[in-house]
């Protein structure tokens, strides 16, 4: 058995998974004996990662944008504080700039270095977005990679993509959909995908909430 | 360094793929993963920059080939053998097996999760005025530092627009090498894409990058 065949062979029954497993294990008890870290406080990091950081924090940050004109004129002026002030991502510490699309400027984001992304708003990144295809392609192909999300973006729309190769944090707000005049803030929330954004998606129309 | 990271641009690696309501882990391992990369930071282990360039200096066929998580899991155990916090040994034994150095800020604790949470901030005084205004016409220095830099290669020597001034911030190319926060002022710069990719280049697009004022000269 040739060396490539093995590791396919071990890719195929998934000890890829069970090694990782072990290996992450024998790394963490390393670190908890040398006095590093305490399980517990990366047991709540893990959970707040999975349980109360998400894109829900960024739909209501554009619900809100769509709904309100103070707060919308504020959220493009500085970011960071009309964010902070909903209680996401806290002041001074992040540099969070809103992009705002409208029928002829269409942003979208990436990092091509790594994975940086607006955490505090739209929780950790899919895999997509860190994903080969996606850093490669945003920046010089950004219509084909609209295409693999289903989006075929206006000729004149200009598309304005940003590269977050350092400090700043980038929020889309996507163009309110037709039909949603007088809706709640909450009820527009539904309407705002995590796709939405990122710039890799629309907001949902009216008909297609379930 | 000009590594396989550095990926804006390349042609070949085919469209991309959505999972429908992905997880915000697939495995328990990669939120275990994520958390100490999170807490060897906060402890004084290793700066993120630190981090981000273990990551980058992996062997090109590894990374590509390599999960994300898995990626930082090797990076983080390498990073950390480099800094002799721990040793082969121990990984192989799944235990420490004498006493590493202490680390800045001690223990990664329950306290400490409030903290990593808000993501630091990395605004310095500035040590000089900027050099650049809104509006300015700047090039991208031709680097090609081996070391850890956050200019990417396809906007290296081109001609671009100051569009926004960031204030003064760590210098990633230094702090990454351990050689302090050297700030630097940091700007918003927007290119043509034709300028970046070519005649053929769709006329309606344009890409901006942050850029560090190292890496900007007066065009």
């Amino acid at each position: 058995m040739t060396h490539d065949h093995h590791e396919h062979h071990h890719h195929e029954h998934g000890s890829e998974l069970s090694e990782m497993q072990l290996r992450t294990r024998a790394l963490e008890s390393i670190l908890l004996e040398k006095g590093y870290i305490e399980p517990a406080a990366l047991d709540e990091l893990v959970e707040t990662y999975e349980k109360r950081i998400g894109p829900r924090n960024g739909a209501q940050v554009v619900a809100k944008a769509w709904a309100d004109p103070e707060f919308r004129k504020w959220l493009f002026m500085d970011g960071t504080a009309a964010v902070g002030s909903l209680g996401f991502g806290g002041r001074s510490a992040n540099h969070l700039v809103a992009l705002e699309n409208t029928p002829t400027v269409h942003n979208m984001v990436v990092c091509t270095l790594c994975s940086c992304y607006p955490w505090a708003v739209l929780g950790l990144p899919p895999l997509w977005y860190k994903s080969a295809p996606y850093r490669s392609r945003a920046v010089s192909d950004p219509r084909g990679v609209l295409r693999d999300f289903g989006i075929e973006m206006p000729k004149d729309t200009e598309i304005r993509i940003w590269d977050s190769t350092a400090e700043l944090r980038y929020l889309v707000v996507p163009m309110r959909p037709e039909g949603t005049e007088g809706w709640s803030e909450e009820k527009l929330a539904d309407l705002v995908t995590r796709d939405s954004m990122i710039g890799t998606g629309l907001a949902k129309r009216p008909e297609e909430l379930k | 360094m000009n590594g396989v990271h550095d990926m804006g641009g390349m042609d070949g690696f085919g469209r991309v793929e959505v999972e429908q309501n992905e997880p915000a882990f697939h495995h328990e391992w990669e939120g275990r993963v994520m958390a100490m990369v999170r807490a060897m930071g906060a402890n004084g282990g290793m700066n993120i920059d630190a981090q981000r360039f273990s990551r980058e200096s992996l062997p090109p066929a590894v990374y590509l080939a390599s999960s994300y998580y898995k990626k930082w899991f090797l990076a983080l155990e390498q990073s950390m053998i480099d800094r002799d916090m721990i040793a082969s040994d121990e990984i192989a034994a799944g235990h420490s097996l004498r006493q590493s150095p202490p680390l800045k800020r001690g223990t990664f604790s329950m306290d400490d999760v409030k903290r990593v949470m808000v993501r630091g901030s990395f605004g310095r005084e500035p040590q000089a005025a900027a050099a650049f205004a809104i509006g300015d016409q700047v090039r991208t220095k031709n680097i090609n530092p081996v070391t850890h830099t956050r200019l990417p290669r396809y906007a290296r020597g081109h001609t671009g627009v100051i569009e926004r001034i960031n204030g003064c911030h760590v210098f990633p190319d230094s702090n990454a090498q351990g050689k302090g926060d050297n700030p630097q002022w940091l700007y918003t710069v927007v290119f043509s894409g034709r300028d970046l990719w070519g005649a053929d280049t769709d006329p309606s697009l344009k890409v901006s990058i942050e850029a560090f004022e190292p890496y900007l000269e007066r065009a």
